[in-house]
């Protein structure tokens, strides 16, 4: 498996190099330098000579892919695109264009996020395999029509209906919980109820739905049939059994989710004012910040490649017939 | 059970954001929505970081927070500057001379100031910095401004005022004033060079003089420009020259503190009412009063007409009132405006979102508080900003510019059909006044009344100002040679509007602007891009019309007339100049020059007011309108006053904390019946789910009666 991991990281290399590059010429496809400087120094009174200013002082002097005016090896190095790739492989992230240190921006943001994310996500799964088993158990029953109803409404509503109308409800008007803000440590739970509430509630419809199609599927195997005859009762049915096997298609979808908890959800953070990671890159975007964007975009790359990987991994701990080499 | 044991301490305010001990205290609770870039004055030059570090430092002057029109006074001078004018061989001469070659201003300071506590200013026995050369171990232990548990201070001295414009001067400082200083201040242009040729520690750049910055002793500084020109005066107000502590910078230049956030660009060093203590902008800033200040007093006049007199109940009393002021980071206007209604904000403005919840508009257009905010005692000011937005015409295109009649005509024709009360009344919901020329009201040389009407789109009826009739327009555009909209050989007129607008949101816009041509038979294409394309078009002068807006720097009608300066057009300065209407009428640019030099005056005035007579009848631009602002305050919250151009008037607030706490709790019990009821519904819908899986436990099978195998 060994072998597996790290030959998987190797094939990483490429696709970040990839990435990183699509990155650079989209950015600089929408703004040039001389854009980012005009945002950053302001609209007003922005002299040329200060735009040269900004760029020397940001490394935005330098060509973006092929220095035609130095020699050798340096026709490439002394580009910003490599200076300013390398560095994202040992993850310095370097400064934002407004100077603050990105890696602790980072490291400060993500915790909010992953107080929203981690419980939403776990609590939000365990509701989700638990109802659907529930439906699965009286599968054709009225309860299965009316959930599957339930299912699609809370499908087919926007999730910023739901945090619209949770802070209303349950801030407004009975006065519960908070609206917005964070506080750090067990204080910050009055602030967390209603958006971890809200947002295992807005994933209910599909997450139901996708658990109960899979278990059905399963349902009628002969495995199910056996331990049936066997005279188990329905629940070790279907928590010995027809859960453990329907693991493997939840897993494909589930975890390679769980590394990118920790870049948070942009309209969640944004309404409940909790300061994640989730508008991080937009907010960037908006302001032009080279600097975040790139290290922003290149985490969640690797994010994701660790979720895939995780994901194979996790294969061979619930289905003996994978073997990773 | 977990809602009411993590938020029971308090059990009548589940709800409330903050601590009920802060609430108890005179703190102001407020919020910012994006973070700000740059707290270092010399480099800041953006409303929401100046609503900071307005705060914190101290420019020699000030705007009196009551007066209107707008006026200056010492802040921390003992009197205005002293102002003489001289030769070109620096020989005193008359104010009305015309051999003025440098005007220079001498400041005299109010000698026992001091600045806020900060680690900078402790010295060790031999008088050395502490703080100025940390090891690496002892930096180590540093994360936060907090950790530096020695502070000190010492007193204000005139050549912080100097060292300020000398870091203004450093070319990677990226001042956004250097351009205009360079050209003002005798000597800065040299010394911009030699101190920009590589880097120059603070202690050397403390020794080093500008021919122009003269300190005379402690407490006293000469500052000598170019020639006339009284509006520096109003340069002498902003955050530019806000005096700097060269220790502060050899403190914050040393290696490992920028990795760490702590530099002068996010730990302000002042001498202001308050101190930045804490600084995270991807969550809260906080505010508190600085302990050394003691030169501040609540104004004992001044109250302009029609103020309320209760605004000088604090008259001469020490400020500030506020001892702290958390801001909170709230990216959403909904939660904002809920948690104000719920008192946990003092102040709000007005969203468009919530504008019909907070304001009606009564039949004469006024705006009013609902009923609904009067009754939780919510209080409001309106005041038109010393703003304008503005639909510009590129003079230098050979359709909608030139100055021949023609040309003029379609323009005037133009400017009466684009209808902006309708604007104002449908994407402002009213927050606005149609403006008559470029001088927003508030400004020295705007004239109200019908003296101030643009009676080349407006007529005077019944005391108030009446777009002329779409006839006339048409009649226009048919002498400008378009009759209905239509060119001499019959093809109808089409006209190129570039705009920056591209969201979903904008379409009702841009479909409005379309209408307003309509009406003229001429047909809108609307060039949407991005706002970086948009402003290479505007400096190339490559768009037809547009739409852009300017805020005041200073109250004074140059800083709105030099936007129609030839000189300013982005055609002669190769895209560099702020007309980007490409505006340049010879005389105009020749008033101008007049009054650039001139002190307000009955003949500045009579001066102005024959400029903004050309340019309305000229119509490079259908003048667009001037905003509203509205501020929504609590009835807790005291001495509130708009002043748009001053940026320090948190010192002059006042909170009463026993009524803040008494109605946010009187607001804010909690509704208990909905959780018994759910606990209820929970435990009836379990009943029914637990038989029916003992019935399907205890189900047989039944084999099929007919058919199959």
């Amino acid at each position: 498996m060994l072998a597996y991991i790290i030959r998987r990281l190797l094939f990483a290399v490429p696709i970040l190099i990839g990435v990183n590059l699509i990155t650079f010429a989209l950015f600089f496809m929408v703004n040039t330098p001389d854009d980012m400087a005009r945002v950053h120094l302001g609209a007003k009174q922005t002299s040329p000579e200060m735009i040269t200013a900004w760029k020397q002082i940001h490394g935005y002097d330098k060509p973006l892919f092929y220095n035609e005016k130095a020699s050798g090896l340096s026709k490439l190095n002394e580009t910003l695109f490599v200076q300013e790739s390398l560095k994202l492989f040992w993850f310095d992230f370097g400064q934002s264009d407004d100077g603050r240190q990105i890696s602790s921006d980072i490291k400060e943001r993500m915790w909010p996020s992953l107080a929203i994310a981690l419980p939403t996500f776990i609590i939000g799964l365990i509701t989700n395999i638990a109802i659907a088993l529930l439906i699965v158990l009286f599968r054709g029953s009225v309860l299965d029509s009316a959930t599957m109803v339930v299912a699609v409404a809370i499908m087919s509503i926007s999730g910023l209906f739901y945090i619209i109308a949770g802070q209303v409800l349950f801030s407004k008007i009975w006065h519960w919980v908070p609206i917005s803000g964070y506080t750090d440590g067990w204080d910050g739970m009055k602030f967390l109820i209603l958006p971890i509430l809200i947002g295992i509630f807005a994933g209910l419809g599909a997450g139901v739905r996708w658990y109960r199609s899979i278990f059905l599927e399963e349902i009628n195997k002969d495995y199910i049939r056996t331990a049936r005859a066997k005279g188990l009762s329905e629940i070790k049915v279907l928590f010995g059994h027809l859960l453990q096997n329907g693991l493997l298609p939840i897993l494909t979808g589930v975890v390679v989710v769980i590394p990118t908890l920790f870049m948070g959800s942009l309209i969640m953070e944004s309404f409940f004012g909790i300061p994640g990671l989730g508008s991080y890159t937009i907010d960037a975007i908006h302001a032009q910040d080279f600097g975040i964007v790139k290290s922003m975009v290149f985490l969640g790359s690797v994010l994701y490649i660790i979720g895939l990987i995780l994901t194979d991994i996790s294969y061979t701990f619930f289905d003996p017939r994978v073997r990773l080499n | 059970m977990t809602l009411i044991s993590v938020s029971g301490c308090e059990q009548s305010r589940w709800n409330s954001p903050y601590e009920l001990g802060l609430a108890k205290q005179p703190t102001l609770f407020s919020s910012f929505s994006s973070k700000p870039k740059h707290l270092d004055p010399v480099i800041s030059y953006n409303a929401n970081e100046w609503s900071i570090i307005g705060q914190v430092y101290e420019p020699p002057l000030q705007y009196h927070y009551l007066k209107r029109p707008y006026s200056l006074e010492p802040l921390t001078l003992q009197s205005m500057p002293e102002v003489t004018f001289l030769n070109e061989q620096g020989q005193p001469i008359s104010k009305d001379s015309t051999d003025i070659a440098f005007s220079e201003y001498t400041l005299y300071l109010n000698p026992s100031i001091r600045y806020q506590p900060h680690p900078a200013f402790v010295k060790d026995i031999t008088g050395h910095l502490t703080f100025a050369n940390l090891s690496a171990d002892k930096l180590s232990d540093i994360t936060t401004m907090e950790d530096f548990k020695q502070t000190d201070t010492r007193l204000l001295m005139a050549e912080d005022y100097a060292y300020a414009i000398k870091r203004m001067a450093v070319q990677l400082n990226n001042s956004p004033i250097l351009g205009t200083m360079k050209r003002l201040i005798v000597g800065l242009s040299d010394f911009s060079e030699q101190v920009s040729l590589s880097p120059v520690k603070p202690q050397a750049l403390q020794k080093m003089k500008i021919t122009g910055v003269q300190v005379v002793s402690g407490s006293e500084l000469k500052i000598r420009i170019y020639g006339k020109y009284p509006q520096f005066l109003y340069w002498l107000s902003m955050n530019f020259f806000a005096p700097i502590p060269w220790e502060a910078e050899v403190f914050y230049n040393q290696p490992g503190l920028a990795e760490k956030n702590i530099s002068l660009d996010t730990y302000p060093v002042g001498t202001g009412a308050y101190q930045l203590v804490e600084n995270n902008p991807n969550k809260r800033m906080r505010l508190v009063a600085n302990p050394n200040y003691d030169h501040g007093f609540y104004p004992e006049s001044g109250l302009s007409e029609g103020a309320d007199p209760v605004l000088l109940k604090d008259a001469g009393k020490q400020l500030p009132f506020i001892k702290e002021v958390v801001y909170s980071l709230e990216k959403e206007s909904v939660p904002l405006w809920n948690k104000f209604l719920q008192g946990y904000y003092d102040a709000s403005g007005v969203s468009s979102d919530s504008f019909d919840q907070a304001i009606s508009i009564s039949g004469g257009g006024h705006l009013n508080l609902t009923p609904e905010m009067k009754q939780k005692g919510i209080q409001f000011l309106n005041t038109v900003e010393p703003t304008i937005y503005y639909f510009g015409f590129n003079m230098a295109d050979p359709v909608v510019g030139g100055y021949s009649k023609k040309q003029r005509k379609l323009r005037q024709a133009l400017s009466i059909a684009l209808n902006f009360e309708e604007y104002i009344s449908i994407f402002m919901n009213g927050r606005g006044v149609a403006a008559q020329g470029p001088i927003p009201p508030g400004i020295f040389g705007h004239e109200s009344g019908q003296k101030g009407i643009n009676s080349i789109v407006y007529d005077w009826k019944n005391g108030h100002p009446k777009r002329k009739p779409i006839e006339v327009a048409k009649k226009l555009l048919a002498e400008a040679g378009y009759p209905n909209g239509r060119k001499s050989n019959g093809e109808p007129l089409v006209l190129h509007y570039d705009t920056a607008a591209t969201g979903p949101d904008s379409k009702a816009q841009l479909n409005w602007y379309r209408k307003q041509f309509a009406k003229l038979g001429i047909q809108l294409v609307i060039r949407a891009t991005d706002y970086n394309r948009f402003q290479d078009k505007m400096r190339g002068a490559k768009g037809q019309m547009f739409t852009w807006g300017w805020n005041a720097d200073y109250p004074d009608p140059e800083n709105f007339l030099f936007l129609l300066n030839g000189a300013q057009s982005v055609t002669q300065t190769r895209g560099a100049g702020i007309n980007y209407a490409n505006y340049d009428n010879p005389e105009f640019n020749r008033l101008f020059k007049k009054i650039k030099t001139m002190e307000n005056s009955p003949e500045r005035l009579a001066l102005i007011q024959k400029m903004v007579r050309i340019v309305q009848k000229d119509a490079p631009w259908a003048w667009g309108f001037n905003p509203k602002s509205l501020a929504l305050y609590h009835s807790w919250y005291h001495n509130v006053w708009p002043n748009p151009l001053a940026n320090n008037t948190l010192k002059y607030k006042r909170i009463d904390a026993i009524e803040r706490v008494t109605k946010q709790k009187a607001w804010n019990k909690p509704v208990i019946w909905p959780i018994v009821i759910v606990l209820l519904l929970l435990l009836i819908s379990i009943y029914p789910l637990i038989k029916a899986y003992q019935a399907r436990q205890k189900a047989v099978v039944v084999p099929h009666q007919k058919g199959g195998l």
